[in-house]
């Protein structure tokens, strides 16, 4: 059986003004993937990520998932057909307990729908969501207030909420930066728990070696374009990214 | 010797999300206080004040409950500057029931709060988009521009006004019914958004994207916000129809936005009971101040600088924390 991609991307573009921030971009993504997207800082990474979940309108060119354009819909229409984000920068609900921040999620139409129409009691499956992601159950962790976290404990909560809309993919936007390699480390495994599970996963990542050890495929951006895309040590060998990254040699 | 100054929580002795313990009295006091002498305290004002001070302290449960339906907005993430706009449709509402269709305050004044609701959270539909600043300037220039449209097109007695509105029975069924309203509000609003719904609500003020992230119309829970605020609104305006008999282009005058703006600043802006509160002070201060002439609005305004200046959490605020907490001074070892 041939499989079907779950997000075809296609001929995507997107200008600020004069700026061009996406210039053509096209990819296929295979269900339980893990892709990576690298590149310098600039490069059109996060604008990717928001023009795939639509918090930002493409100038042209289509997006679809699971064989359904989606390109044309509102935002949180697209959260409920299954694909799930996290945000470069964590804002949580600061005065609220660590497990008040996932109420949000909880509280999705999404959920519903999954649901058979029920929510369930939200605060005991917030704290089942917060244990998976490492929020120790008989610490008092998850009730203190989102405030006082460390970042390491931010990201996690980040991806609980984006674990809570149980999405078929999930896109990561620099989940690791701002960690520390132990905090990474730990964050890791629950990564792969989710893979085993069939998700398909697209990490934005800064963190290459970090990145590398767990990614199935690598598409590499520079300058808002696609410039390689493979296997990692493929890409690494790749010259346009080498001058990408290493800046280009001087004639 | 330098000092510091301690907090220390007031312990409750045992406590989970919703079971209290109660060991004593005391105990039951200390926690039942907040909610029961508000609530002594509006019943029985009225029994104890004379015939001019209640007609302000209707006025005064009419600005507390602008100042919650602004506060709910802008707990929401819309600051509104034109809580007027609510009050003056309401009015209007309830003015053009009974005086061309002759019904009785008790249908006009519900239905007027619901009608009032629909039309406000219909007007401002498209502004829904807009955030912050932007959203409230729209809200500020469209009373405005209602008063100008009924100049022009001489509708509703243009104006001149509707006069001769029905009354309510007498002083004591509308100082008891708007006391009811406002402690109906105030309770049951804050049980709202202290519920989960009302955690959607705060969260679209504090980090819209995280929640459409979660799948959510925000929009829809917008809509839902302003019609709430806009019922409230309504209500006052139709009920203040009835008390003055009248209901005219005053109905959408700068005071009924920038009062109630007034008051939950003051009385401690994101609660709906430093809302209400701070209406309790501002109105009757203004009255009190009304023998000084020209001078009362410089006055008004330098206790209003003084007290944000002092107080800029609000009143509220301040008297929850001294409430909570036990302060200490304590040596600061070296």
């Amino acid at each position: 059986m041939i499989k079907t991609p779950i997000l075809q991307v296609d001929n995507l573009n997107k200008s600020f003004g004069g700026v061009r921030a996406i210039r053509q971009v096209s990819f296929d993504l295979m269900p339980g993937e893990l892709l990576g997207v690298i590149g310098p800082n600039g490069s059109g990474k996060t604008t990717l990520v928001n023009l795939i979940t639509r918090f930002v309108k493409p100038t042209s060119g289509t997006v679809a998932f699971k064989g359904q354009k989606i390109s044309h819909l509102p935002p949180y229409k697209i959260v409920r057909l299954g694909i799930a984000r996290t945000f470069q920068m964590v804002k949580p609900f600061y005065h609220l307990p660590a497990y008040k921040n996932m109420i949000i999620p909880l509280y999705s139409p999404r959920m519903k729908q999954l649901a058979g129409g029920r929510y369930g009691d939200r605060d005991a499956i917030a704290l089942d969501l917060l244990e998976e992601v490492g929020f120790e159950r008989d610490s008092h962790v998850a009730y203190k207030p989102a405030g006082a976290l460390p970042q390491g404990y931010l990201k996690r909560l980040e991806l609980a909420k984006a674990l809570a809309l149980e999405p078929d993919l999930f896109i990561l936007d620099e989940l690791f930066s701002g960690l520390s390699l132990a905090e990474v480390a730990s964050i890791v495994p629950i990564i792969e728990k989710i893979r085993l599970q069939g998700k398909t996963i697209i990490m934005i990542e800064h963190r290459l070696k970090e990145l590398f050890r767990i990614a199935d495929r690598i598409i590499v951006m520079n300058n808002g374009q696609k410039i390689a895309d493979g296997l990692a040590e493929e890409v690494m060998e790749n010259e346009a990214v080498k001058s990408a990254y290493l800046g280009a040699e001087a004639d | 010797m330098k000092k510091r100054k301690e907090r220390i929580d007031r312990g409750i002795k045992a406590r989970s999300s919703d079971i209290f313990a109660l060991l004593s009295w005391r105990e039951m006091l200390y926690l039942s206080a907040p909610r029961m002498l508000p609530i002594i305290g509006c019943l029985t004002l009225p029994l104890i004040l004379g015939p001019y001070w209640q007609k302000v302290l209707l006025s005064v449960a009419v600005f507390a409950l602008l100042a919650i339906s602004w506060d709910i907005l802008a707990q929401t993430g819309m600051v509104s500057l034109g809580q007027a706009l609510f009050f003056g449709v309401g009015a209007y509402c309830a003015g053009v029931m009974n005086h061309y269709f002759g019904l009785s305050p008790f249908i006009t004044l519900p239905v007027a709060s619901v009608l009032g609701g629909l039309i406000c959270t219909l007007l401002l539909l498209p502004v829904l988009r807009l955030r912050g600043i932007y959203f409230s300037m729209v809200t500020l220039i469209i009373p405005l521009m209602m008063v100008r449209v009924i100049e022009a097109t001489k509708v509703f007695g243009g104006t001149e006004g509707l006069s001769g509105m029905t009354p309510l029975p007498s002083i004591w069924i509308e100082l008891y019914l708007v006391i009811a309203v406002l402690l109906a509000a105030l309770f049951g609003f804050r049980r709202m958004m202290d519920s989960d719904y009302g955690l959607i609500l705060k969260g679209i003020s504090d980090n819209d994207r995280s929640v459409i992230n979660a799948g959510i119309n925000i929009y829809q829970f917008k809509a839902q916000a302003l019609f709430i605020a806009g019922s409230i609104g309504s209500f006052c305006g139709a009920f203040m129809t009835h008390v003055y008999m009248f209901v005219g282009m005053p109905v959408f005058a700068l005071d009924y936005s920038i009062l109630p703006i007034a008051a939950a600043v003051v009385g401690g802006p994101g609660t709906l009971a430093g809302a209400a509160l701070g209406a309790f002070l501002l109105v009757p201060m203004s009255e009190a101040l009304r023998g000084l002439g020209g001078l009362r609005i410089v006055l008004y305004g330098v206790f209003l600088v003084i007290f944000i200046i002092a107080l800029p959490e609000g009143i509220f605020h301040y008297m929850q924390r001294k409430y909570q907490q036990f302060e200490r001074w304590v040596e600061v070892e070296k």
